[in-house]
């Protein structure tokens, strides 16, 4: 039967346009309101601060964008992180690796971990949450073993990536927004991205249309051990060691941030952009609350109900836009 | 059948229907109906008759016209409040819940339950009593209520579902193609039942296209077509061949009776083709050039079977070979069919699935990528996407096609059934497919998008492409076809030519073969 609707042509552009203004708004108001709130928040020390404290949870970010669109998740990247800082430490302290073999050595666990999460789901149709749920505990406990749960200082072989570069922003901080824009291009404009796009929509439409999904799957939770991975090393060059706790619970914040961000959790929509919005607010919040003088308790109470706010907003909006 | 005179006065009535979504799908249709009568609402698929019931049901609103039921007004804004009133519908897809037992699904809306303090506990005594009682009132036994309603058969299902619809105070019983999954022997008891309403006093409205059912149990008939009611008359003035005129609209004969197309070289053979029990060592031939149609009940393994001819899952019997022609020097067998849709698509073989919803497209996406999905190797260079392109593609399938649509940016959720199902085949003829699958290519498609498909499948065996096309349609098979063949309980028992087959002779091969012990859940179909 003829469907009721007859929307815009360019509904879909424009409801990523709407999307942008409005998490800027939101980040726009964040600031003035902070900066109302507290005389020292609008300050080149509170941006600098926040643009340094970012990058590892940015770059996660980004491969979870990846991971939501095709209707996955990955609980395990704050093990990742930890085990591919640990990785790094040892490569270094024990078998006096330079700085570079380390490092990459490093993000080869991490694409590693990625890697097998994404063959076990695949292989044999397990649901990614309960796969990456056992490689959060796994990985976490190769982490203790690699460090014997001690933290391992490294002292300033890597802190390269921590230094300050621009304005007393560091390295890290231009990488992660570097592989924001890399990121984007390749979900808009390349097969890859269009893939991940429609396997997310409907992956048995695309398998009928003959392309098959498992590669990309896999290839996507590769790609996201590997930004854990980096982001191990973004946090070791900040600390100047490997904790063994590193990123624990940090797999939450990175969801949050990606869902702010209007990353649909059913798969099939999303945008890395709109991810930096989402890990901007989160950023902004918590420096913002903790100037104000917000106690911790209620810093929790009030970034969990910004979370169920931004996705109730989103939500509300997208049903609006695609019931016209 | 009782002659019914017009001097009694109707239970219910429908004045000036019209329901407009993106065109109008109904205009101005009126009826009456008495207590006692049943009228057998008939047409082509996409004439209207799914939203008539509907509207009558209470699941979606009349844009025009009034109802009234037994002198009062009626105009129910949902399922419920019909209901309330007394009037029922068995839809076509059941409604019943899989994993809750049959007298859980019966009495789902007042589940008996121990008192006041004990709300929350079902009673279960009280509530296997009351169903056994609703079971027998319509007359089927051996159902057990404790039986979960997944371990049922198709038919018995369909039962049940009657059954929940038959409680006291229906007045008003709408009936959608209540037969279509059941064996002769279902089917009469069912219509035993409606005789039984009759004496009741339940007016009921039949919908269905079976026209030697409606002669059995309809007293009178009203045909609609493109949403307009044609005609309204006793049954027994009419010939069936007058129904069929009605509802097409022009004499069927010059369609029916086309010459068969000369029949090309073998495309396609298919031998001894089978997965567990839903596909029995089937063998066929398909040439170049024609259109072989698959008929069958629903779950009769068509679309099993195509899924095997496209690699969507894999056979484990048999095998299948693409025979030699222009493009293949030497002719190509695969045992146990592909090993991956990707596989048949390299091959040069294409499927339009049945639902086109799940299986088809991806519907918040654009038109240009859901044309695009399958071909991008050949529009990106290096892994990167070339939109240009891909646009123009687009706009051009759009145009040979005739898509309704704003731009090739919209959304394709947003379009009509009929247009969804064009931007599938615009995937598939710009991927130049040698064989083409077509499972029920016009399923929930309206009249002209309907004559835009057939154009484009007669415009595909022109070019001597082989169409497999499975539908559960018979006169849209009759049509189209040169060959069809009849699958029943995943057997492929016969194959009759153009001029040998009758509505008759394919639902007998239909029914032909006994329904075994084929567990009709794991069905796709």
């Amino acid at each position: 039967m003829a469907s009721a609707s007859t929307p815009k042509p360019t509904a879909a552009s424009r409801s990523q346009l709407g999307t942008y203004l409005g998490l800027s708004a939101v980040l726009v108001g964040m600031v003035l309101l902070f900066t109302s709130l507290s005389d020292y928040f609008w300050s080149q020390a509170t941006f600098v601060a926040i643009a340094n404290e970012i990058p590892a949870l940015l770059v996660m970010s980004i491969g979870m964008t990846f991971v939501l669109i095709i209707a996955g998740i990955d609980l395990s990247v704050g093990s990742v992180l930890a085990l591919s800082a640990a990785a790094t430490a040892n490569a270094i302290l024990l078998w006096q690796w330079g700085a570079v073999p380390a490092s990459a050595f490093g993000l080869l666990v991490g694409l590693v971990c990625g890697a097998v999460t994404g063959l076990i789901s695949v292989a044999w149709r397990l649901p990614s949450f309960i796969v990456s749920l056992g490689m959060l505990e796994a990985v976490r406990g190769g982490a203790y073993v690699m460090t014997d749960s001690r933290t391992q200082y490294v002292g300033s072989a890597i802190s390269g990536l921590a230094k300050p570069w621009v304005a007393g922003v560091s390295a890290a901080f231009f990488i992660a927004i570097a592989l924001v824009v890399v990121a984007q291009i390749v979900l808009s404009r390349t097969v890859f991205g269009r893939y991940v796009v429609g396997i997310g929509t409907n992956e048995e439409a695309m398998r009928l249309a003959g392309i098959n999904p498992s590669p990309i799957r896999v290839a996507v939770f590769a790609a996201t051990g590997v930004l854990a991975g980096l982001a191990g090393l973004m946090q070791a060059a900040r600390l100047e060691a490997a904790d063994p706790n590193a990123g624990s619970g940090i797999e939450l914040q990175v969801i949050a941030s990606v869902v702010i961000g209007g990353t649909s959790l059913m798969g099939g929509r999303g945008s890395v952009i709109n991810t930096l919005f989402g890990v901007l607010i989160i950023a902004v919040l918590e420096a913002g609350l903790a100037q104000v003088g917000v106690n911790e308790p209620s810093k929790r109470i009030i970034t969990g109900c910004v979370i169920v706010a931004a996705v109730i907003i989103d939500t509300l909006r997208q049903r609006r836009t695609s019931s016209h | 059948m009782t002659a019914l005179g017009p001097q009694r006065t109707p239970i219910f009535t429908v004045e000036g229907i019209s329901k407009r979504y993106a065109s109008n799908v109904l205009s101005g249709v009126s009826l009456r109906l008495h207590p006692g009568e049943v009228l057998a609402l008939t047409g082509e698929n996409g004439a209207g008759k799914s939203t008539m019931s509907k509207i009558v049901a209470g699941l979606v609103q009349p844009t025009e016209g009034t109802m009234t039921l037994a002198g009062h007004m009626f105009a129910p804004k949902h399922r419920r409040e019909a209901e309330h009133a007394g009037v029922r519908m068995v839809m076509q897809e059941l409604s019943l819940v899989p994993t809750l037992t049959v007298a859980e699904n019966l009495m789902i809306d007042a589940l008996p339950n121990r008192g006041r303090w004990c709300a929350n506990w079902i009673d279960r005594k009280v509530l296997n009593a009351a169903a056994t009682q609703q079971l027998a009132r319509i007359g089927i036994q051996g159902i057990s209520p404790d039986c979960l309603v997944s371990e049922l058969g198709i038919g018995q299902q369909q039962m049940v579902e009657v059954a929940r619809n038959l409680k006291d105070g229906t007045r008003v019983l709408l009936l959608d193609e209540p037969t279509a999954m059941l064996t002769p022997r279902e089917t009469q008891h069912l219509f035993s039942q409606i005789e039984r309403l009759k004496v009741q006093g339940v007016a009921i409205i039949y919908v269905s296209h079976r026209l030697e059912e409606l002669r059995k149990i309809a007293d009178t008939l009203a045909v609609l077509r493109d949403g307009v009611l044609v005609k309204t008359c006793p049954m027994q003035q009419v010939t069936e061949d007058n129904i069929v005129a009605l509802m097409v609209g022009h004499s069927v004969e010059q369609d029916m009776h086309k010459p068969r197309r000369p029949q090309g070289p073998c495309a396609l053979q298919v031998r001894a083709l089978g997965r567990a029990r839903a596909v029995k060592a089937v063998s066929l031939n398909l040439h170049e050039g024609e259109v072989l149609g698959l008929a069958g009940l629903v779950g009769s393994g068509r679309t099993e079977l195509l899924r095997l001819l496209f690699g969507a899952d894999r056979a484990d019997t048999g095998e299948l070979t693409l025979c030699a022609n222009r493009k293949r020097p030497a002719a190509q067998t695969q045992v146990l069919g592909w090993r991956s849709p990707q596989a048949a698509i390299a091959a040069g073989i294409g499927l339009v699935t049945e639902d086109r919803k799940s299986q088809g497209l991806l519907l918040s996406q654009s038109i240009a990528v859901n044309t695009s999905l399958g071909a991008l190797d050949k529009l990106a260079q290096h892994g990167w996407l070339n939109l240009v392109k891909e646009k123009a593609l687009a706009a051009h399938m759009v145009k040979r096609l005739s898509v309704r649509s704003h731009s090739v940016e919209q959304a394709v959720g947003t379009l009509s059934g009929g247009n969804q199902q064009k931007v599938i085949f615009a995937r598939w003829l710009h991927k130049n497919c040698d064989v083409l699958l077509l499972d029920e290519p016009t399923r929930g498609v309206d009249v002209g998008a309907r004559a835009d498909i057939y154009a484009e499948i007669e415009a595909m065996t022109q070019a001597q492409k082989a169409v497999l096309m499975v539908s559960s349609d018979l006169r849209e098979l009759m049509q189209m076809c040169d060959r069809i063949g009849v699958m029943s309980n995943g057997r492929l028992v016969t194959i009759l030519e153009r001029g040998q087959w009758s509505e008759k002779s394919l639902l007998d091969a239909a029914f032909s073969e006994p329904e075994a012990d084929l567990p009709e859940k794991t069905d796709r179909d």
